[in-house]
């Protein structure tokens, strides 16, 4: 009984506190800030500000999807949470791999 | 007796009710994942031809970091000011959800409204959509998060209409959880969006 009622309580609609969304919005701005920063002064190495910046982003995502989003570990989220892994796993072969194909490609063409 | 059976059966349909309310958010949670895969296609073609400039200007040339950030603080605000929404939505304190609701269409039309007025110049200066492949990605990219947000406005135009008019009853409360996944999934597109076309743009 419990449980069925605590299934209500999937991503975005589980009960949260003020807390954990301004907590998050201080995180995303910062988050945000740091890559701006970065980009705008540019102090270090290109590679370096590269890495930081993507970096911030990954966090970034996992901080809206924690605190805006709701996502937990919990197990009426469970298929949620599938859902998502198995949609970053094709993003990463979608994005990735058609990113090592084009890049063969021009590195043979130049060839030509 | 009887009461019993039909306290129960309305008890059930309430159970129902519920579940077909979170039913729902699977629903549109498994929709967005589709999105994310859409985003995902536009991503790659985009960073495929990032480099095709065809002569023309390129990413550092075209791009204002500052107009961005400002852009970016927009969406971000309007991503908390929906969560407060969320927050009174769950106190079932109607005007309190209107008002949070009427900020957060205020910001995501400030961001719009930005977003538009960038593709403007664009396009005035001659840097259109045909000028070269990046900028050919760079519009389809850009321009298909921007469809998103105007779509996500209108829904809230139309949630707004609906909340004020029947209130908070379960189905409208569904709707307001559909809408902030929905919205908080947009605010994390653009964090791919500003780090990958604009931020990698520049450096």
């Amino acid at each position: 009984m419990t449980s069925e009622s605590q299934v209500h309580s999937s991503a975005g609609a589980s009960q949260s506190s003020p807390k954990a969304y301004n907590v998050g919005f201080l995180l995303a701005a910062l988050l945000t800030l740091i890559p701006f920063g970065l980009a705008m002064y540019p102090s270090l190495p290109r590679s370096m500000t590269f890495l930081l910046v993507l970096a911030c982003a990954l966090v970034q995502i996992v901080v809206h999807v924690v605190f805006f989003l709701h996502l937990t570990t919990a197990r009426e989220q469970r298929w949620n949470l599938v859902a998502l892994v198995f949609t970053v796993v094709i993003i990463l072969l979608l994005v990735g791999l058609s990113l090592w194909i084009m890049y063969y490609v021009h590195y043979n063409m130049l060839g030509l | 007796m009887s009461h019993v059976v039909l306290n129960e059966t309305a008890h059930q349909q309430e159970q129902g009710y519920e579940d077909a309310g979170s039913l729902s958010l699977f629903g549109f949670w498994v929709y967005l994942m589709t999105d994310c895969i859409l985003f995902a296609t536009l991503f790659a073609t985009y960073a495929v031809l990032g480099q095709a400039v065809a002569g023309g200007p390129g990413g550092a040339d075209l791009f204002e970091l500052p107009y961005v950030l400002v852009e970016t603080f927009l969406l971000l605000f309007s991503s908390i000011t929906y969560g407060y929404a969320m927050l009174a939505n769950h106190r079932r304190d109607k005007r309190r959800v209107l008002q949070w609701l009427g900020m957060t269409f205020v910001l995501g039309l400030g961001f719009i409204g930005m977003e538009i007025n960038e593709f403007h110049h664009l396009i005035a200066e001659g840097h259109g959509p045909q000028r070269s492949a990046f900028l050919t990605g760079f519009f389809t990219l850009v321009g298909t998060h921007g469809l998103h947000v105007l779509i996500g406005l209108v829904w809230m135009a139309v949630l707004m209409i609906q909340v004020q008019q029947r209130g908070l009853c379960c189905v409208n409360s569904t709707r307001l959880s559909c809408l902030s996944l929905f919205w908080h999934f947009l605010d994390i597109v653009w964090i791919c969006v500003f780090t990958v076309v604009y931020v990698f743009g520049v450096i």
